[in-house]
């Protein structure tokens, strides 16, 4: 495999931070280094993080610094190559061959093949991100199947032969580590451990992507959430939670609700297990109070 | 044009770095050293920022061993001093989350790290422990052969043709029909494969366990080879994952390897705070969700039995079905004693005998069996206990946590 320095006008993590910035994703130099080593070697890109760290939304962010568009197969238990490769379209072939009567008719043509996720990408390198997301989900059947794909970029369709990518895509996976991938797909990949963001980079991101609430309430939120994400829960809140927690409670601020009180009275925005409101719901107010100060 | 043409003296450190990685643990194939170069020189490097991270991008360290691999990185780069690799100090009464390392002998830590004083863990007074070289007992034995088919199954995601199904099988209705012109004479089916239950093992290694841990790693071992989504953890005074170490094939080198991740042998037992610890943890409560939890303790716990209640009850909820295997509850007249058993008694599917390899195999391979109550349970609590265990739970959960 070839080496570029330069991708798509990509020369180092500095400017893959600064074309994620506007694609309004905030890229800390860790990732930024793991996403321009991973175009720079013509590797995927393996972003393993909890729930709710934004890897989802980095994935987006590559696709928007690209400037193409973003493919995205989400993993299930029992995902196999029929949803994640081709299918061919069955009652179509059949029409075709009730149509053609007596002639000869080939139902393998183009037009009878549905193109799932992995062969569109494949036909498509030069215009597409590959979003393989949440791998862990898939069982281990398909991940040594992804390990093949991953590996040479071709596929066989046994009434068609092979197909081969004309360039390496880029792909960037996904997990959120609810089991441990196998060593051969770490190893092929670069990989990125996506952290929670630090309190700075959290409240700056609240800021970018809820234009309404002020800089005071968004750091008080960051504040509590980073306890919140101390705290034994069982869906401790994600990116996405403190940004909506900042946003409810920034409205229901506006229509008359108290400072304290909106906070309160929005935590079902950051927390959304019946369990952990039940263990925060005592210790809240001592919560905002310690934030807010 | 490599990254060894281009700094041919320059270059040592940068090979030397991933055997030293290597030595430590930490699993690195001579590809990813090669894509290390490659990395390095791509980045300049212009700081020594960018060789750390082009390391953590390309030579991949697992997230819970960042630390140390940082810590190594600055002994080789910058020669650093390091005082300890381990998890940093905590609150002495919280109990530690033991995250398990590489599958590899941890404990077998060069000289060269031994200088960085990798192998202090802590002021914990930690012990590691040999195991008996005893062979594979007959019990042991039985398991494995029986395994396979006695476990418990869900009905999976993936499909497999069928005579007769709930859905159809285009591809090979289609492909069948063409020999008779398009006619279409039989139609295929698809049916869900049925797939083994995950199995969560939780085994206590404290003190008053002492004479059996050794068993029950052994155990563990062989439920680990036969299922291959098998979930095992240790708890004291810690919890420790040792899942990644019992995967090893070799008997012998998984349990010397599993010793040498599990440091609290022979200690104390916090039992509540060690099963609220795992739950605390999202990526380990998840492995209880219909899941067979198996608990090997003694149920010896000192102190409020409330932690422990609350944890048994939010596994309960989660676990498909749960047991409590004591090497106390001996026969079938069996009643519980101390406080905190008697607390969780009424949220178990069974409280059974552990007091022999032999019990506890029987007990194993009869999980499929209709869950009944221990007859404790039953007799406690004539009356039924309203919810959770009332159901006939085999039909009644398999419709919703298939």
């Amino acid at each position: 495999v070839a080496i570029r320095a330069s991708y798509a006008g990509i020369d180092g993590p500095a400017a893959v931070e600064r074309a994620m910035r506007q694609a309004f994703y905030l890229a800390d130099d860790g990732i930024a280094t793991a996403t321009y080593l991973a175009f720079a070697l013509g590797k995927p890109l393996l972003l393993e993080g909890a729930p709710g760290v934004g890897k989802t939304e980095a994935a987006k962010a590559v696709a928007a610094v690209l400037a193409r568009r973003l493919i995205r197969l989400q993993c299930y238990e029992g995902i196999d190559a029929s949803a994640a490769l081709y299918e061919w379209n069955y009652p179509r072939q059949m029409l075709a061959i009730r149509q053609a009567g007596e002639k000869a008719v080939e139902i393998y043509r183009d037009e009878f093949l549905i193109e799932r996720p992995l062969l569109e990408a494949l036909r498509n390198p030069a215009d597409a991100v590959l979003l393989i997301d949440e791998v862990d989900r898939s069982d281990h059947e398909f991940e040594a199947f992804l390990l093949e794909f991953l590996s040479d970029f071709q596929i066989s369709i046994p009434e068609r032969g092979t197909l081969r990518a004309s360039e390496r895509p880029v792909v960037i996976l996904t997990s959120n580590r609810t089991r441990d991938l196998h060593e051969a797909l770490r190893r092929r990949c670069v990989y990125h451990w996506i952290d929670y963001p630090d309190a700075e980079r959290e409240t700056r991101i609240i800021m970018l992507r809820a234009s309404s609430v002020a800089e005071r309430t968004a750091r008080a939120v960051v504040k509590s959430v980073g306890e919140l994400r101390r705290a034994p829960l069982t869906k401790p809140p994600g990116i996405a939670e403190s940004v909506e927690w900042a946003e409810g409670a920034t409205l229901l601020n506006k229509q008359g609700a108290p400072w304290p009180e909106a906070f309160r009275r929005a935590i079902g925005l950051a927390l959304k297990d019946e369990e952990d409101l039940r263990y925060i719901a005592p210790r809240i107010d001592a919560l905002i109070a310690g934030a807010a100060a | 044009m490599t990254a060894l043409d281009l700094m041919p003296s320059a270059v040592r450190p940068f090979l030397s770095f991933p055997t030293l990685l290597r030595r430590n643990g930490f699993a690195i194939a001579p590809e990813q050293t090669t894509a290390f170069l490659e990395a390095v020189t791509l980045l300049g490097p212009r700081t020594v920022r960018d060789i750390r991270l082009a390391g953590r991008a390309l030579l991949a360290p697992p997230p819970e061993r960042i630390a140390t691999y940082d810590a190594l990185f600055d002994a080789h780069f910058l020669g650093a001093a390091i005082d300890a690799v381990g998890p940093p100090g905590e609150a002495d009464d919280a109990i530690r989350v033991q995250e398990e390392r590489s599958g590899f002998d941890e404990s077998d830590l060069s000289g060269e790290v031994n200088e960085a004083g990798e192998a202090a863990t802590g002021a914990e007074v930690l012990t590691t422990r040999a195991f008996s070289q005893a062979d594979a007992s007959l019990p042991l034995l039985r398991l494995e052969r029986e395994l396979p088919r006695r476990i418990p199954l869900r009905r999976g995601y993936r499909v497999r043709s069928a005579r007769t199904g709930p859905r159809i099988d285009l591809r090979r209705s289609l492909r069948r029909s063409i020999r008779s012109d398009g006619e279409v004479m039989a139609l295929f089916a698809l049916r869900r494969r049925p797939r083994a239950r995950r199995v969560l093992v939780l085994i206590d290694v404290s003190g008053s366990m002492k004479e059996r841990t050794d068993t029950h790693l052994r155990l563990a071992h062989a439920l680990a080879q036969r299922l291959p989504t098998c979930e095992v953890f240790t708890f004291g005074t810690r919890l420790t994952r040792i899942s990644r170490a019992l995967k090893l094939k070799r008997r012998e080198q998984a349990l010397a390897t599993a010793a040498g991740i599990v440091s609290d042998w022979d200690g104390g037992t916090r039992i509540g705070d060690a099963l609220q610890a795992f739950l605390a943890v999202p990526r380990f409560a998840g492995y209880a969700r219909g899941a067979i939890v198996i608990v090997i303790s003694d149920g010896l716990e000192r102190g409020d039995p409330a932690p422990m209640q609350d944890a048994v009850a939010r596994f309960a909820r989660r676990a498909w079905r749960i047991s409590w295997l004591s090497p106390l509850a001996i026969g079938p007249g069996f009643r519980p004693e101390t406080e905190a058993l008697k607390a969780v008694a009424p949220l178990l599917h069974d409280i059974a005998d552990a007091s022999s390899l032999e019990a506890i195999v029987t007990h194993i391979l009869g999980l499929s069996t209709p869950r009944r109550h221990h007859v404790a349970i039953r007799e406690a609590h004539p009356e039924g206990f309203g919810g959770l265990n009332e159901r006939q739970p085999t039909a009644d959960r398999e419709r919703r946590q298939p």
